[in-house]
């Protein structure tokens, strides 16, 4: 009969025994206290218990050494909970340099995931085993949370910037995606499912068309049509800032503050240009709030971080990028377009 | 004893007659009646909204309720169990009752002050429960944004502005309960030598009137957005959610406390009178309130840890949440030793007593795992959390509240109640309790999350668990709400100190007078000192 009553859900990350094990460890010091706290308060209350009407208790009014024992013991086990939770939060959330990056939109009531190489899928996610997954996560409107129990990590996914998490499955299988934060009428209903598939069968997979071009891609072409490449000219010669290179850089502002080049400034400069202009340009980029979606942005600073050799993407996908070190053994690229780059 | 018919002598229910005599008057004791009422009405509607919420949930289909009509549930459930229910019940209630009594005092500083109170507490509920009736709201009972000023096509306006006003109520109680500690203790009555009752109401006090105007301020700003368009929260409006996060938080953490600080309060005295012993560590009992009420106010971050809030921030906000579990831990071992050698009676408030020690140590060591920030990361808005603050709010606040109404309602109305009953009623709320909550940390940690009218097929066992202990503690709260409507008539008379307690509220007759002391009393020691003691050697 056990099998319908599973006490703990299965492990399918290699974060997963990570927590769990500090879930014991807490687990088995809360068991401890709670069974001695409910063993000395039942002994106290049947060995104490008033015989005589008029009985009355003995005058004890404290203990200096005691309260300092009980203060003392408690904290000490609390800063090692501290310490090994504060180490674990820093794992879950720093992803490996070289993770593979999956793009993330929610939406009510749905999860629109795009591979780097173009794969689009939505409410479920394909990811090999064995190789760290890095998503980057937006909302078209209300603040969504993503979710797989399986491999215990779960990041907000919140409008105007972008959260990232990140995993490495370790065992194929389908799981869970829930939104856990509360998000109208189909919360409940905005779940997926994460495919963990063994690298050769992922592989075939990504091979399985469907792709219209990846991020990159598609960026490069927004970043024509939008005609953004009439001022952020390669040479720089245009009147602003030459992207190549600059994602990941510190620039300087023209308030005189100096700002980290990532997915917020790309995102905050096409969608509200005037709010942080580098120094020595002039403020005259129009903005772009309304004519692009959320989609479309990821895909701008999807292209932006490939002119930085930024983003690691899914084996061997790009035009305008070498394979990532990770990925430049792995077979063909999937059939997707080469878009045209000036 | 049967040749005691009805107490001879006038007091403040027998002193003056008819609804105006109610609705007008300055009595602290009658308006802690007023406020019995009203609790009791909130506490059964939200408990209503609570059974259609497991009724739901006993199978994985949303197939009782639609979606949005579970939504409603869940958030007129939370807002009226928190704001109407759990902020008020022992502070408007018991304290309003007992505070000035316990310092000594006719009534509390501004008395009428604290009738306006109440008024602004009904207005508030008018407002929500209109709001609740004409189409509910369905953003939760947390209001985040921009899900409430930019999605939601439900009554936020009009159920935010009962929280606002029923804000007000609150900031006046603290008010009145802090000047009146400050300004009417009676002569000999140091600090102390009060009763710990007092102090944690003191320290919950604090934090209605530094933290009530943040939520104020919070929903009138969610007002404004939604209805002004003004951007403060919405991004596509130019505003910041996370702000809204940190400012409801701000006041809704330390909300936790003002709940669970009172029973605490009430706790302390049922574990003194009934051990027949005076509390082990008195001044560590007072401290540590005061302990939880600051600290209290500088955890808040640890609702944002996958917001995306700076790792550097979660840092700080972890081991403040870590800290203040402390003082709660320092409590806990301080009641435990009271037992130790006291003479201890199991009446009904002590069985109360025992179910608050155990559930809120599950509450608040569970609550660890939520300070944790690695393994916060998993079960964040699962039902592992749903678990933890009902183990604190329902284990905790609600056990207290009963136990205190149970050690004073023959204080309050001059009549026992059936104890046989009161037992029973006391077991059976522990263990619906367990069974509706201890499933939820299991199902919980599986990865089940809050706020969902439908989930997967795996969880329905525990979800069944849950639903089947909802409905024996719903009859464990009817009973007792049977027996004592009952005793108002038929049980016998209580005497002025049915438990041969110790305390200033014991020295007066059952019901006291209106003007509680006929005499101002002299104090000339800490309450529940039942054995000489053997240091000084006075009685």
């Amino acid at each position: 009969m056990f099998e319908n009553l599973p006490l703990f859900p299965e492990q399918a990350s290699e974060q997963a025994a990570q927590v769990d094990a500090l879930f014991f460890f807490l687990v088995a010091v809360s068991a401890f206290f709670a069974i001695l706290i409910a063993m000395m308060v039942a002994v106290f209350a049947v060995k104490f218990h008033r015989r005589r009407q008029d009985e009355v208790g003995d005058a004890i009014h404290g203990s200096i050494p005691l309260e300092l024992f009980w203060t003392f013991i408690p904290l000490g086990i609390t800063m090692v909970m501290f310490v090994w939770g504060a180490w674990l939060f820093f794992h879950l959330t720093r992803a490996p340099k070289g993770a593979m990056e999956v793009y993330v939109v929610g939406k009510q009531w749905m999860w629109k995931v795009e591979h780097m190489d173009g794969q689009r899928e939505i409410n479920e996610l394909h990811v090999p085993v064995g190789r760290p997954v890095k998503l980057i996560m937006g909302s078209e409107d209300v603040i969504h949370s993503f979710f797989i129990p399986a491999f215990r990590v779960k990041a907000d996914v919140i409008p105007g910037r972008y959260n990232t998490m990140w995993f490495t499955a370790n065992a194929p299988g389908r799981y869970h995606i829930f939104c856990t934060q509360y998000c109208g009428t189909k919360h409940a209903a905005m779940i997926g499912w994460v495919t963990a598939m063994e690298p050769a069968g992922y592989q075939a997979w990504r091979s399985g068309g469907g792709a219209t071009g990846g991020p990159v891609e598609n960026g490069a072409k927004l970043f024509q049509d939008l005609a953004c490449n009439t001022c952020h000219k390669e040479d720089g010669s245009g009147r602003g800032p030459v992207l190549k290179g600059l994602f990941g850089k510190e620039v300087q502002l023209s308030s005189g503050q100096t700002i980290t080049v990532d997915e917020a400034y790309v995102r905050e400069s096409i969608l509200n240009p005037q709010a942080k202009v580098a120094a020595g340009f002039q403020p005259i980029m129009p903005t772009f709030q309304g004519l692009v979606s959320e989609e479309q942005v990821l895909q701008l600073i999807a292209y932006v971080k490939s002119l930085s050799g930024e983003g690691s993407a899914a084996p061997g996908t790009s035009a305008t990028q070498a394979p990532s070190p990770a990925g430049g053994a792995q077979p063909p690229a999937p059939p997707a377009k080469k878009s045209g780059m000036n | 004893m049967d040749t005691i018919t009805t107490a001879p002598t006038l007091n403040y229910l027998n002193s003056a007659h008819g609804l105006a005599s109610w609705l007008l008057t300055r009595d602290h004791k009658r308006i802690a009646l007023l406020y019995l009422v009203s609790v009791t009405a909130f506490f059964a509607i939200g408990g209503f909204f609570a059974m259609m919420i497991r009724l739901e949930l006993v199978t994985p289909a949303a197939d009782f309720v639609q979606p949005d009509t579970y939504n409603k549930l869940f958030t007129m459930h939370g807002v009226i169990m928190v704001f109407f229910f759990l902020i008020p019940s022992i502070p408007a209630v018991l304290g309003n009752f007992m505070l000035p009594i316990m310092v000594g005092a006719k009534d509390l500083a501004f008395p009428r002050i604290n009738l306006l109170s109440w008024y602004i507490y009904v207005l508030g509920g008018l407002f929500t429960l209109t709001a609740a009736v004409t189409g509910g709201v369905d953003t939760g009972w947390t209001f985040y944004a921009p899900y409430s000023t930019a999605s939601s096509n439900s009554h936020v306006i009009m159920a935010g502005v009962g929280v606002f006003i029923t804000g007000f109520s609150s900031i006046l109680t603290g008010l009145n309960f802090i000047v009146t500690v400050h300004r009417m203790r009676a002569p000999g009555l140091t600090w102390f030598r009060l009763p710990l009752f007092v102090w944690s109401h003191y320290a919950t006090s604090l934090i209605m009137i530094l933290g009530t105007p943040v939520i104020a301020i919070t929903v009138l700003l969610v007002a404004v957005e939604r209805g002004l368009h003004l951007g403060i929260f919405d991004p596509a409006l130019g505003g910041d959610p996370i702000l809204f996060q940190h400012l409801f938080w701000f006041y809704s953490h330390p909300a936790v406390y003002i709940m669970i600080l009172p029973a605490m309060g009430v706790t302390s005295e049922i574990v003194q009178a009934f051990a027949r012993k005076n509390i082990f560590g008195y001044a560590f009992v007072a401290f540590s309130s005061l302990a939880i009420a600051i600290i209290g106010f500088l955890v808040w971050g640890h609702h944002l840890f996958v917001s995306g809030q700076s790792t550097y921030a979660g840092l700080i906000f972890s081991i403040l949440s870590f800290l203040v579990a402390i003082p709660s831990a320092v409590k806990v071992f301080n009641w435990t030793a009271t037992i130790y050698k006291g003479a201890v009676s199991w009446d009904s408030p002590m069985l109360y007593a025992f179910g608050f020690v155990g559930l809120f140590t599950i509450g608040g060591l569970t609550g660890l795992f939520l300070a944790s920030m690695g393994l916060d990361v998993h079960v964040h808005d699962t039902y592992f959390i749903i678990a933890h603050f009902h183990y604190v709010m329902v284990g905790g606040a609600i056990m207290g509240y009963l136990g205190g109404l149970h050690y004073w309602w023959p204080k309050i109305t001059g009549r026992m109640y059936p104890e046989g009953w009161a037992k029973f009623a006391a077991l059976t709320v522990f263990v619906g309790f367990n069974l509706t909550f201890f499933p939820q940390f299991i199902v919980g940690y599986l990865g089940m999350p809050r706020r969902y009218a439908m989930y997967a097929p795996e969880f329905q066992v525990y979800n069944v668990m849950s639903s089947a202990g909802a409905s024996i503690l719903a009859v464990g709260y009817v009973i007792p709400l049977i027996y004592f409507i009952w005793s108002l008539k038929y049980a016998p008379l209580a005497g002025k100190d049915p438990w041969g307690a110790k305390g200033l509220e014991w020295e007066i007759p059952s019901p006291p007078p209106t003007e509680n002391f006929a005499v101002t009393p002299i104090v000339t020691e800490r309450t529940h000192q039942y054995a000489p003691s053997r240091e000084v050697g006075i009685a």
